[in-house]
């Protein structure tokens, strides 16, 4: 069952690679596929990638196999279930980052709710039908403010009513600053739950950590990218008044949570709701970073998204090992690892610091064009932002000094070693974050001609 | 009109079937009959025809959603094969049920207010009979006892507003009364009178807020295919019923009746759900739900545009689908364990993973969730209303939907995360088939919807 599931991701990331060779560089959407679906409402089935999207579905073709690949030591009651739930979820993600259909996104957006609805509860922890109920009311809230938009621009479309991007930009250009302030607020609900962001992200550290190992790396790993993206592609060329004139509350709420969640993650005493709050830290940047709306926020945003994707598996991974070899993620409990496994506390470094962002990880990259994407916007606003880099290294480096350095105590007495599979994730990812951020140039010339061709679209509308 | 003759010949004919004993024989012969009765009916697509003095009209709009009622009809039989077991009253209950769907096909297609009248009639004399087909149990006979003196009530009103409007009009034709009040102010206020009551009679059919009273008794009551025939087929046909008098009518006059059913629709949909959350037997919370769709529905005939016929027939198709589904599972499941509470589903996803997955679709689509067909039902329902400018009720029925979400996942949880009874359940061969047709068709209306949107 899992080598068939392994098997059938892989081939799917195959087929991206070859998809990223035939990706011609430029700003154009490219592999379009358009067949009338709901022709009497005016729903397509459209789809095509340019830049952004192609690194999304690369992301997520990525690591969906290594999830699977983490759970290789592991046996869940009724695997056939799981990994079909999971590779179901793939199908949603995907969809979701290559719609050019506003209709599309939105049947994509939740379909991928559901599969991890069940994922958590049906493999989850303690308390997981209330804490991944609230998850499911809370997102499907937002996704319901953003369907009401959806149908708003739908209906403003000229002509034959169509859900077309095109048309839905248009239209959502057209209305007037009120308007434009109605629609990105409903609209940004639903992606800042997602995402989430401070003061919507109250079900995030809960479920975060009741859900399984693998189903905490696909929300956080993945789905939480679906929100991020929906920002791009969704919200800023839709509505760029809106945006111009509403965006200074988002991003002082993006920048409160990064505050926010970095300090309760400092005194996190489970390692696993700390990787869950710095999460939230991350997101803050990218989504300030985005909202910024120029170039090298975008720019950033994009390439966060993927270097945070990669760290947060690698990390969550982590828990999940330790977890595994002694039932406990309470961080001042364990102790001396690095002495009992060298190797494994290299690998966990070298994550960590990818993490933190340290310059020649992949974090880096990200880290240093959001922030000076968020400077452009206001140089306050990035100071107070550029405090998680900070803090991020404070709750990082601490927690790993607890759990790898010093002396081995009674619950850390000896470290299995780490399994074939384990290794081989570990160094996956490992080589990934050291690659792309010693030369992440390739991402960024994916990624570049099609951020610049949007932002400068946005801004045009703007009137900047 | 062929439908009409076919299926009253099919109800005369389970009566015969006692006389020259051919009882074992009746079950395929409805079901080959309703088949027949639904080829028949869509010939006539595209061919509208008077018929009866001009009383009906077998318009597409008529067709469709006959149709519609005699396909739920024929999934309903599949679902009901063991209430016609029992050997006294087997033919009576055919012939009832046959002579049910007359009525409610002519509701579909009446274009004389007389026939309305008849239509009601036809449809509600055999569902009190039906109700209260569980003789021996008490609760089935008050249940009958209830709707009896509900039903009259709403047929009440109902028969003294055609009687005010024909009193105002001069006329039960509906196209008469149309062009009687187009010219203005020439309509007396008698007419407003009789159209206010029928307005309420109509209400107690379909069961909208504050006129539900009687739904979850008598819902609770009733044997549960019974349920689930007035859950889908009667509601059908009365929303059909309203539509066409109201939508096409009194459309002249809408300004004088769209904030009352504005109110009734607000209400029905949050009072149904509110209630539904509190309910610990599901049954009675199905109950609430049902009475809650009526109020979606309510939403789309509100609009008053392009899209509100197909945007009703399609809520009603995905609405009966599912709720034929979930009657399906809970009479199984109440069977079984001889309890309806929600507890009963405890374990049900280990025991029985087949009713439930089936079961979680089915209430996955009447929460409205993509890609099921009852999410695409309330988002034609929704784009209509936000079409007609009705902004605020739209934000009303995502309230709504959201608080329907909590008690269809309630059951959901039970099946999958509580523990239980891990005893399985034992599922007759139709019923399995009739599930996963089911719950396949639940998600193909969702993934194309196309077909259905188009037709009218």
């Amino acid at each position: 069952m899992k080598k068939i599931a392994l098997g059938a991701t892989i081939v799917e990331f195959a087929i991206t690679v070859m998809a990223l060779l035939q990706y011609q560089q430029g700003n154009t959407t490219q592999f379009e596929v358009s067949y009338s679906w709901i022709k009497s409402l005016g729903i397509n089935f459209h789809v095509g990638m340019d830049g952004i999207s192609l690194l999304m579905v690369l992301l997520t073709t990525f690591l969906v196999p290594i999830i699977i690949l983490t759970s290789f030591n592991k046996d869940y009651r009724n695997p056939s279930r799981f990994y079909s739930l999971v590779l179901a979820m793939q199908f949603a993600l995907v969809g979701v980052f290559v719609s050019l259909d506003g209709f599309l996104f939105y049947i994509f957006w939740e379909l991928a709710l559901i599969p991890i609805y069940f994922i958590c509860l049906l493999w989850g922890g303690e308390n997981r039908a209330r804490i991944t109920f609230k998850f499911f009311v809370y997102t499907l809230t937002g996704s319901l403010m953003m369907l009401g938009a959806m149908i708003y621009l739908y209906l403003k479309t000229e002509g034959v009513h169509s859900f077309e991007i095109a048309a839905l930009y248009k239209s959502g250009q057209g209305l007037d600053l009120i308007h434009q302030g109605y629609v990105f607020w409903a609209i940004f609900m639903a992606f800042a739950i997602k995402m989430p962001i401070f003061p919507f992200h109250t079900w995030q550290p809960d479920t975060y950590s009741v859900a399984p190992a693998q189903g905490t790396m696909l929300l956080a790993g993945i789905m939480l990218k679906m929100g991020t993206y929906g920002v791009i592609r969704w919200l800023l060329p839709i509505v760029p008044v809106g945006v111009a004139s509403n965006a200074n509350i988002a991003i002082t709420l993006s920048v409160i949570g990064i505050v926010y969640a970095s300090c309760i993650a400092i005194v996190q005493k489970d390692f696993k709701r700390l990787i869950a709050y710095s999460s939230i830290a991350h997101v803050g940047l990218i989504s300030a970073g985005i909202l910024a709306c120029n170039v090298q926020g975008v720019q950033g945003g994009v390439i966060q998204m993927l270097s945070h994707g990669v760290n947060v598996v690698g990390l969550f991974f982590i828990v999940d090992i330790l977890q595994k070899r002694y039932g406990t993620r309470d961080i001042a409990s364990l102790g001396g690892i690095r002495n009992l496994n060298p190797q494994f506390a290299v690998l966990f470094l070298i994550v960590l610091l990818g993490s933190v962002a340290l310059p020649l990880t992949n974090g880096f990259v990200g880290e240093f064009l959001l922030l000076n994407g968020v400077f452009q916007f206001g140089a306050w606003t990035a100071a107070i932002a550029g405090l998680s880099v900070i803090l991020g290294a404070v709750y990082m480096l601490r927690s790993y000094q607890s759990i790898m350095l010093g002396e081995t105590n009674s619950v850390t007495v000896s470290f299995a070693p780490l399994s074939s599979s384990e290794k081989a994730v570990l160094i996956i990812l490992c080589a990934a974050i050291l690659g792309f951020g010693v030369y992440p140039k390739p991402l960024l010339d994916i990624a570049g001609p099609s951020v610049e061709k949007l932002v400068d679209g946005v801004r045009l509308a703007m009137g900047k | 009109m062929k439908a009409l003759v076919l299926l009253s010949s099919l109800g005369v004919i389970s009566l015969l079937a006692e006389l020259f004993s051919f009882k074992k024989l009746l079950y395929p012969i409805v079901l080959l009959g309703l088949i027949a009765t639904f080829i028949f009916n869509i010939q006539d697509w595209n061919a509208a025809n008077n018929t009866f003095y001009n009383m009906l009209q077998f318009d597409n709009y008529a067709i469709a959603f006959s149709s519609v009622i005699i396909l739920v009809a024929f999934l309903w039989f599949l679902m009901a094969e063991g209430f016609f077991k029992e050997e006294t009253n087997m033919t009576d209950h055919y012939s009832l049920v046959l002579f049910a769907l007359v009525g409610a096909i002519i509701l579909t297609s009446y274009t004389n207010m007389t026939m309305l009248f008849l239509g009601i009639e036809i449809l509600s004399i055999p569902m009190y009979i039906l109700v209260g087909s569980s003789k021996n149990d008490l609760s089935s006979n008050e249940a009958s006892f209830k709707y009896l003196i509900m039903g009259a009530f709403a047929t009440g009103f109902l028969l003294f507003g055609i009687a005010l409007i024909y009193g105002a009009t001069g006329s039960f034709d509906l196209a008469t009364i149309k062009t009687g009040i187009s010219v203005q102010g020439a309509t007396p206020t008698i007419f407003y009178v009789g159209m206010l009551m029928m307005l309420v009679g109509l209400s107690f059919k379909v069961s909208a807020v504050p006129f539900h009273f009687w739904a979850p008794d008598v819902y609770e009551g009733a044997p549960t295919v019974i349920t689930a025939f007035m859950a889908t087929i009667v509601k059908l046909a009365a929303f059909a019923a309203f539509l066409r008098l109201f939508d096409v009518t009194f459309f002249r006059v809408s300004a004088s009746w769209m904030n009352i059913v504005w109110v009734l629709a607000a209400l029905t949909m949050l009072v149904g759900n509110i209630t539904a959350v509190f309910q610990t037997r599901t049954k009675r919370m199905l109950a609430y739900s049902s009475v809650a769709h009526a109020g979606y529905m309510l939403m789309a005939l509100l609009a008053m545009n392009t899209y509100s016929n197909s945007a009703i027939l399609f809520y009603g198709l995905a609405y009966s689908i599912g709720s034929i589904a979930t009657f399906t599972i809970v009479s199984i499941v109440a069977e079984a364990r001889g309890d309806d509470g929600i507890h009963a589903f405890n374990g049900l996803g280990k025991s029985n993973p087949l009713l439930a997955v089936v079961m979680s679709i089915a209430l996955l689509s009447l929460a409205g969730i993509p890609p099921t067909a009852g999410f695409f039902a309330k988002y034609v329902i929704f784009t209509s209303s936000f079409l007609a400018g009705n902004v605020f009720l739209v934000a009303v029925a995502i309230l709504a939907s959201l608080i329907g979400v909590y008690y269809y996942f309630r059951l959901i949880i039970a099946m999958y995360f509580k523990e239980g009874n891990s005893e399985k359940i034992n599922i007759e061969m139709n019923h399995k088939l009739l599930l996963i047709v089911v719950a396949i068709a639940i998600i193909a209306l969702g993934i194309f919807p196309d077909f259905v949107i188009r037709l009218i």
